[in-house]
């Protein structure tokens, strides 16, 4: 960066000569030291994983939950400073309840992938506020079955004028990635924080663009990305949290909820057992080239 | 004889002199949440061994008129309690949208939604309390249905004043004068809930609710029932009364094809 110490960096939206803002990459270093979290499209749901470094022998396992529910259908992981994930959550959550005052149900993944974007795009305009310090996966299932309206009474009558067009396709799953720009992007894989370009790269093996993985494999595979991600920090120890959004008739019916703790164990042995056979794999191949 | 009502109790004009209109006042704070529109009459429910179950009609009236019949008075909350409205339709919607939110907020802690019927009572007390209190009340009286702390059976209702009352069998409106003395003969003080079955309870409020259909010129014959147990709540939304018999009917005056 030729253009540090330069001054062009000392408030925040103001353009270096050569078109950047500084304190948004700046920002973008800042995600790059949180612990990995990805976010995986399936066909019938949506999982987020994060990478829970431990601080301290002193925190209770399992508690202090980084995957946080907006509205019941969408979920939000964020990488990055703690703390501005927290308020990225609560602005997320007002934005899904003002939705829900004005149109009577709820937000789509869309819609408020959209509103946070332009959220997050404004903490770049002023030199009073400094850009978020996350990058933010924002997950959810739009329910695919027509839903009433909140409060509704009753279904009127069953003949008369209608403009609905039978079988048409609704809903499914959404998956964005919110950066500290505001740019946001929609995914079928998304990674972000220090073990991204690993868990990227297990991303794109995964051939997400079908839409053919299942929401249980899903899972596996998210739990093994995030181990593979953690290979660079190995001295580290961390927890891996999870949560997931199926179809309506999946597992946890359009909500966005925790996985349960006998499908995370055994996500997170096959993950563990994945990463045995690779190195072993690995010191085989050194064993044979030692012999030629 | 003055057989005009709205006249009754006011100075006559023929002694007094016509009233000024004047004093009318056209301007002042709205009065109009102060009445119900469209309204749903009787909720009732008992208590069994092991649950609750709660009944109403599927009626929503406007004044006289029966203007939607499939309105759904039986409303869910998060799984574990069910409130059964009375009054006013649209302050029930306003509710449900109310109750919505909280279940929403509560489910972001992660030990999930803790509300339990009894707390629920607790708060829709005080939300008709605090309105009643600015003068600007949501019509309804309600029964809420579901278990307390201890997973007792609860049921308990509130009304528009914010007036809270509990009892082994409840009923609102018009229910109140006419469930409720067959559910006391029926459910006897001495009889402990422990030894009322299921059947018994819902066999009870079907019966109440053909008394009322018969009776309360503002009910319906199709009408919503929920069984809430510790297994789950089982609602039934499009249930037709069954076994009526008119024939009481014909002996009331002003009834049928009476000549005289």
């Amino acid at each position: 960066m030729t253009s540090i110490g330069t001054g062009y960096d000392l408030s925040n939206s103001v353009f270096s000569p050569d078109g950047r803002n500084f304190q948004v990459e700046y920002a973008v270093k800042a995600v790059e030291n949180g612990g990995t979290a990805i976010g995986i499209r399936c066909k019938d749901g949506v999982v987020l994983a994060v990478e829970k470094i431990i601080t301290s022998k002193l925190l209770k396992p399992g508690a202090n939950k980084r995957i946080a529910t907006v509205d019941r259908h969408v979920g939000i992981v964020s990488a990055g400073l703690v703390p501005d994930g927290r308020h990225f959550v609560s602005r997320a959550r007002d934005e899904a309840s003002s939705w829900r005052g004005t149109y009577k149900g709820p937000i789509p993944t869309s819609a408020l992938a959209n509103r946070l974007g332009g959220y997050v795009q404004a903490y770049t305009l002023y030199s009073s506020v400094r850009p978020f310090g996350v990058t933010s996966i924002v997950g959810g299932w739009d329910s695919e079955a027509e839903l009433a309206v909140d409060g509704q009474v009753g279904s009127g009558p069953k003949s008369g004028a209608g403009g609905k067009v039978e079988g048409a396709k609704a809903g499914g799953p959404g998956l964005y990635m919110i950066e500290p720009s505001g740019l946001y992007w929609g995914y079928y894989g998304a990674a972000t924080g220090k073990g991204r370009q690993a868990a990227k790269a297990e991303l794109e093996k995964l051939d997400l663009s079908s839409e053919k993985l299942s929401l249980l494999d899903g899972v596996k595979e998210a739990a093994r990305i995030i181990y593979v991600a953690h290979e660079d920090s190995k001295d580290k120890e961390f927890e891996l949290e999870m949560s997931w959004i199926s179809s309506l008739d999946g597992p946890t019916k359009g909500r966005h909820e925790e996985v349960p703790k006998d499908i995370l164990e055994e996500a997170e042995k096959a993950a563990r057992r994945a990463l045995d056979d690779d190195e072993e794999e690995e010191d085989k191949g050194a064993g044979e080239q030692m012999e030629e | 004889m003055d057989h005009f009502p709205g006249t009754w109790g006011r100075p006559r004009n023929d002694v007094y002199g016509a009233y000024d209109p004047s004093y009318l006042q056209s301007t002042g704070p709205k009065t109009h949440t102060t009445s119900p529109a469209v309204t749903g009459t009787s909720v009732i429910g008992v208590k069994f061994n092991g649950g609750v179950v709660l009944a109403t009609d599927n009626l929503a009236s406007y004044g006289s008129l029966a203007r939607f019949t499939d309105t759904k008075r039986l409303r869910i909350f998060g799984n574990k309690a069910v409130v059964g409205f009375g009054g006013d339709v649209s302050d029930m919607q306003y509710i449900d949208r109310l109750l919505e939110s909280i279940d929403i907020r509560e489910n972001y802690s992660s030990h999930g939604n803790m509300l339990n019927a009894k707390n629920l009572h607790t708060y829709l007390a005080k939300v008709f309390y605090k309105r009643r209190s600015e003068f600007n009340p949501l019509w309804n009286h309600v029964l809420v249905a579901g278990f307390d702390g201890e997973g007792k059976p609860f049921l308990s209702s509130a009304d528009l004043l914010g007036t809270t009352f509990s009892a082994p069998h409840l009923a609102t409106g018009f229910g109140a004068h006419l469930a409720v003395p067959i559910l006391r003969r029926l459910f006897p003080e001495e009889k402990p809930t422990e030894e009322i079955s299921q059947e018994e309870a819902v066999d009870a409020l079907k019966q109440c609710l053909k008394v009322l259909f018969y009776r309360d010129a503002r009910s319906l014959d199709k009408y919503s029932i929920a069984v809430i147990t510790q297994e789950g709540i089982d609602l039934k939304e499009d249930e037709q009364l069954e076994g009526q018999s008119w024939a009481f009917a014909e002996r009331i005056k002003g009834y049928g094809a009476q000549t005289v």
